[in-house]
Parts: C-alpha cells; sequence; structure tokens
C-alpha cells in the first residue's frame, strides 16, 4: 500500500481542484430552483425541462452536432490519407515541409485560422453559414487526426500489407481489407478528437459563420453576454455528461480488449507449452 | 516414403547441361542509393529444388527473395521465371507466394480466413475455398484451431498457419525468409524435416533464406553461400562442406583449421607445402599450384587425429602440441590443441562408446596428423 505524505495530498487536491472545481460548480448550479446564478435555493431540475422549449438552443445544438458530425468525418479521411503519405513515402521531395506545413494548424492561434479562412471564404465569394463552418472545421481538425494514425502507423508492421500484395490483392484492396481495419482503432479515436473539437470551437466558428448557421458554443457565448441562466449551466452539464461518456465507453472498450488479448495470449502458450 | 529418398537421392538437375533452369536471375543488380545490396548476380534454380541462399546478414539474400516476389525491382538485370521475365509485374500478378519471417498473419482474422484470404482475391468459389481451406488447415495439422485469431495461437502454431498461407494459392515456388528462425531449437529441428517432406510430397520449388547454416545444410538440395551482394558458391551441402572453394565459404560453414603455408612442390594430383609454422604438407588437389605460391589448407576437426605417439608418416602431415581446451558435447568431444608453432588446432572425436579407457586430459603432449584427402588447398 502506498503511503500518503501531506505533500501528495496537497498536491492531488490542488490539481483536481483546479480541474474540476468550475465543473462540479457548474453542475451544481444547474439544479438550482432559483434563477439567480450564484445563490442556491434549493435542488430542482426544471432549467432542463425548460431547455425543451428554448428553440433557440435547441437549433444551435442540432446545427452544431451536424457540423461535427460531417466535419470529423471528411477530416478523418483527410488526416488518414495524410498520415498515410508521411509515413510509406518517407522520400519524397518536401516531405520535411509537407509534414511541417500539415502540423502548423496544431500551434497555430484559432484567431488567425479564423481570420485567414474568412478572408478565403470572402475572396472567392462563398456565402458564410453552415458550409463554411463545417470547411473551416475539416481544416483544423485535420492535422490532429494526422497525428493520432501517424503514430499508429509508425509501429505497423508492413510485411502484413506485402503478404495481402503476395496472395494476390491489389494495392487498394489490401488497404480496404488489411490496413484499414488495423488501424481502424486509431482512425477512430481521430474521428472522436476531431468530432470533440469541433463541437468546442468558438473562435472559428464565429470568424466562418453566417446568418441562421449559429453552433452552440457561440449561442452559449452570445447568451452568457446578457447574464448567465440556469438553462446554460443545464445544457452545458448535459454536453459534460455526453463528452464524459464517450470517454469512459472509448476507454472501456481499450481496456476490455486488452485484457481480452492477454487472457487468449497466455491460453495459447498454455496449450502449446 | 523410401522410393522419395531414392527419387531424392538421383536428383540433380543443374548437373544435366540439357535441363532447363525454372528461375533465372542474369546479372542482376540492386542499389539502395550508394548502396550495392546485389552486385551482378547471375543463378539458376531447377524445377521441384530445394534451394537455400545462406549469408550473414546484409549479404543481400533477403533483397533477392525480395526481388522475385516483385516487392524490389532489380536496378538493372533480368529474372525470368518458368520462361517469363518478371521485369514490371507487380507483387499480386506474380506466380510465386512468400512465407515472411515475422509470419505476417493477418491480426484481425481467424485462421480459416488467413488461409482463404488469397484464394478470396483469385475469384474461387465458396465451396472450393471451404474445401482448399480445409485440406490446407489438414497438411499443418490445425483443423482444431480454425476459428481462432492470430494471437490465441503459439509461435510454432502461427508458424503452420503462414506456411498453410502461402501454399494455399498452390504457387510454381514458395519463397520462405527465415521460416524457422522464431522457433526454439528443438521445434526447428522437427519443423525442417516437415518442411522437406512437405516439398517433397507437393512436388514445389522451395527458395528459402536463412543465415543458419545447419538449417541450409539440413534441407536443401543445393545452396548457395552469398558474401556482400554475390554468390561465392553454388553447390551441394556436401560440396560446400567438404570442397569449399575459398577461404570464406570454408570458414562460413561449420568448424575449420586454416593452415597457411607455402608450395613447394607438385606431383600429379597432389601438393607439398610448408605452412608458416614449418609443417609439411602433402594434400590432394585437382587443381595445379606453381611454386612458391601462397595458398591455405584447409581441413575440419573431424578429419584431424589425436595420438600419444608420433603416426608412421610423420614428420609429413603431422604436429606436435598439447591439449589445451576440452569441450564435451556429448555425441563428440572438441579438443583445443596448442602446437608447438604457437597456432591452435581444433580436432574432434565421436564419442562411440560410453566409457573412454583412459580418456585425454588437460596439458597432454599429443600429435596431430591427417590423411593426404582430409583436406583442400586454397588460393590465398
Amino acid at each position: 500500500m502506498v503511503r500518503w505524505s501531506r505533500f501528495n495530498i496537497a498536491s492531488v487536491v490542488l490539481g483536481f481542484g483546479f480541474l474540476y472545481l468550475p465543473i462540479v460548480l457548474l453542475v451544481i448550479f444547474s439544479f438550482n430552483e432559483s434563477r439567480l446564478v450564484t445563490v442556491w435555493a434549493g435542488f430542482s431540475t426544471k432549467w432542463y425541462t425548460q431547455l425543451w422549449y428554448n428553440r433557440g438552443l435547441l437549433d444551435a445544438a442540432w446545427v452544431t452536432v451536424r457540423v461535427a458530425l460531417l466535419s470529423a468525418t471528411v477530416a478523418t479521411v483527410l488526416g488518414t490519407m495524410a498520415a498515410l503519405t508521411l509515413v510509406r513515402y518517407s522520400r519524397f521531395r518536401g516531405r520535411v515541409l509537407f509534414s511541417g506545413m500539415v502540423y502548423a494548424p496544431l500551434v497555430m492561434p484559432e484567431v488567425i485560422t479564423g481570420l485567414s479562412l474568412l478572408l478565403l471564404f470572402v475572396a472567392i465569394g462563398l456565402d458564410r453559414g453552415f458550409w463554411t463552418i463545417t470547411l473551416a472545421h475539416i481544416t483544423f481538425t485535420m492535422c490532429f487526426v494526422a497525428v493520432v494514425v501517424q503514430s499508429r502507423l509508425l509501429s505497423f508492421d508492413r510485411s502484413i500489407e506485402e503478404a495481402a500484395l503476395d496472395l494476390g490483392a491489389t494495392p487498394v484492396r489490401a488497404f480496404f481489407a488489411i490496413t484499414l481495419p488495423v488501424i481502424a482503432p486509431a482512425v477512430f479515436s481521430g474521428w472522436v478528437l476531431a468530432f470533440t473539437l469541433s463541437l468546442d470551437d468558438l473562435v472559428i466558428a464565429s470568424f466562418t459563420t453566417g446568418p441562421g448557421a449559429t453552433t452552440l458554443p457561440m449561442k452559449i457565448y452570445s447568451q452568457v453576454r446578457l447574464g448567465v441562466t440556469p438553462e446554460i449551466n443545464a445544457i452545458c452539464t448535459i454536453l459534460i455528461g455526453i463528452v464524459a461518456l464517450g470517454v469512459v465507453i472509448a476507454s472501456l472498450v481499450t481496456r476490455r480488449r486488452e485484457i481480452q488479448r492477454d487472457r487468449d495470449e497466455r491460453a495459447a502458450f498454455a496449450v502449446s507449452s | 516414403m523410401k522410393s522419395l529418398g531414392s527419387i531424392r537421392r538421383s536428383f540433380a538437375p543443374w548437373a544435366d547441361p540439357a535441363s532447363k533452369p525454372f528461375i533465372s536471375f542474369r546479372n542482376v543488380t540492386k542499389k539502395f542509393g550508394d548502396f550495392t545490396a546485389v552486385d551482378d548476380l547471375s543463378l539458376n534454380i531447377y524445377t521441384r529444388e530445394f534451394f537455400a541462399l545462406l549469408g550473414a546478414s546484409g549479404c543481400g539474400k533477403s533483397t533477392l527473395l525480395r526481388m522475385l516476389a516483385g516487392f524490389e525491382q532489380p536496378t538493372s538485370g533480368e529474372i525470368i521465371l518458368d520462361g517469363q521475365n518478371l521485369a514490371g509485374i507487380p507483387p499480386y500478378r506474380r506466380p510465386v507466394n512468400m512465407m515472411f519471417q515475422s509470419y505476417a498473419l493477418f491480426p484481425h482474422m481467424t485462421v480459416e480466413n488467413n488461409i482463404a484470404f488469397g484464394l478470396k482475391q483469385d475469384g474461387m468459389s465458396k465451396a472450393d475455398i471451404a474445401e482448399r481451406v480445409q485440406q490446407m488447415l489438414k497438411l499443418v495439422k490445425l483443423e482444431k484451431f480454425s476459428k481462432r485469431k492470430p494471437h490465441q495461437l503459439s509461435g510454432g502454431q502461427r508458424q503452420r498457419v503462414a506456411l498453410a498461407r502461402s501454399l494455399a494459392k498452390r504457387p510454381k515456388v514458395l519463397l520462405l525468409d527465415e521460416p524457422l528462425g522464431a522457433l526454439d531449437k528443438k521445434l526447428r529441428e522437427e519443423t525442417q524435416f516437415e518442411l522437406m517432406d512437405l516439398q517433397q510430397e507437393l512436388g514445389l520449388t522451395f527458395v528459402v533464406v536463412t543465415h543458419d547454416q545447419e538449417e541450409a545444410m539440413t534441407m536443401a538440395d543445393r545452396i548457395a553461400v552469398m558474401s556482400h551482394g554475390k554468390v561465392v558458391q553454388v553447390a551441394t551441402p556436401a560440396e560446400i562442406y567438404e570442397a569449399p572453394n575459398s577461404r570464406f565459404v570454408a570458414d562460413f560453414i561449420g568448424d575449420v583449421n586454416l593452415f597457411d603455408g607455402t608450395v613447394t612442390g607438385a606431383e600429379a594430383g597432389f601438393v607439398q607445402l610448408e605452412t608458416t609454422g614449418g609443417i609439411p604438407i602433402r594434400m590432394m588437389s585437382p587443381d595445379c599450384f606453381a611454386k612458391g605460391m601462397r595458398v591455405a589448407v584447409a581441413i575440419r576437426p573431424e578429419k584431424i587425429r589425436i595420438g600419444r605417439q608420433a603416426p608412421a608418416h610423420a614428420p609429413m602431415n603431422t604436429a606436435e602440441g598439447e591439449i589445451w581446451d576440452i569441450g564435451y558435447l556429448g555425441d563428440m568431444t572438441v579438443f583445443h590443441i596448442r602446437l608447438k608453432d604457437g597456432g591452435v588446432v581444433k580436432a574432434s572425436t565421436l564419442n562411440a562408446v560410453r566409457a573412454i579407457e583412459d580418456p585425454l586430459g588437460y596439458d597432454q603432449e599429443v600429435w596431430i596428423s591427417f590423411g593426404d584427402d582430409a583436406g583442400v588447398v586454397l588460393k590465398d
């Protein structure tokens, strides 16, 4: 058993405090009876019921989900392709430049990404709205997918792909029958990451949006300027719930797979020896 | 099985000038940047041959195999398989299959589906695929494991799946890249003989890459010893061992004693020389060597006799020394004998009886000697 020194306890309390105190407060106050956000007046779920009658918030939520689904899917395809190119064709001219350019958006300030995208959309005369937000989200989430998939590909045993070619599969068929299923967990994590990033984004969406396409973060932000309502707390709590559930399910799936694999391998060795 | 043995004994298409090679490498060179992996190499392999490419890592043997499979293209030269030039033909259209060193099993597929993969690519009917898969599972004795995934199998079982998968399409040639490298010693020895039986039974041409000389000697009809992208010698295991054509081959295959010396005279079929340590040697040799030429005599440890007295033919082919080290291996004993001239000679004796009376001990004064047909004279 590990002995808990005072230092250890202090670090854990401080760490978790900084990370989760604001969120816990938000969740608690979403169940507040009172309209005043900072005064506790008893437990109630009425703000959750009221959400259903707030058309503006619901519309914004629907836009956000659609943007996130579409942009995450396209970004996953593009990001996976970029990762494949970077790992497989390690000797082509301009590879360093290309990989640097794929990763630049990771560290680029969002304001700059947003602004430059806005300028582009204005320049080519694209009407701003749902589609421009989606395009912008594809742009900035793609590099995250590329990073995740690339790290998986580095440990990928290429001989299984060669084996598929050797057995008569064309390169395209080998990719879909062998490579993709094997790297699928990484591709899926990349998709989840892109989805979450798109769901959260306020800055880039604000730059690239147009009339009729307000995402949930934008809606929340604009309402907060008029004063925080318990309704906002409620919808944020639901968002937190969804994200937390996703994370828990993802890690459970991974863990279960690992345990199963361990058990199988032990069984195999028991049989052979 | 007896008849197979006799077929095998008389199997020597390479010695028959009328027989046509099945696989031909013609002046094949492969460069990776500045590095030359295969250097102007020519080689013929015949139908139903069990052919081994043997060499240390980096000698180009795997590159040669990968060029045959189609994963690498030769920089120059051509590869002919069954009369067809393989240039420009991608791996998925070649009538060869490969068994990979890492086995390269598809981790997300069952044993059954791994074996069926190649057949599905050919558009074979479902019933035919099922039948062939059963056949293959039976061949490698894995019927009970058809529904398992690769990670649920032991190393030996995985090796069998890889073998079954590469044989399922009935390729004209099976390429094996270090097929037994990942198995432990006992299993490896068993599997060597299984592979040989399988090759005989199916009547296929096998090309195996290995760095393990024992493995190559056991399994192959012929061995190509490779070094720095070139073939140094191609011959049967017995020829390679008993008549190496160079110091490199003599030294690479098995244990050997190399006596450096200078030719002092020659008579029909024999060479006389004196070693740098002053031992006079008379050795049978089909080659002629001029007087004064620097040569080396290669003699295998088991062909050196150890005696307590000088033999009758002394001082010819004889040297005096003392026993320096003794290695008891069970089936035989290896002696390291330090000669008067300072050199060390390895000699081994077979332990054919259980209890040896008065065995040789450390520091004992002995005479080593060898017959005039015991070794090979090599150009230095």
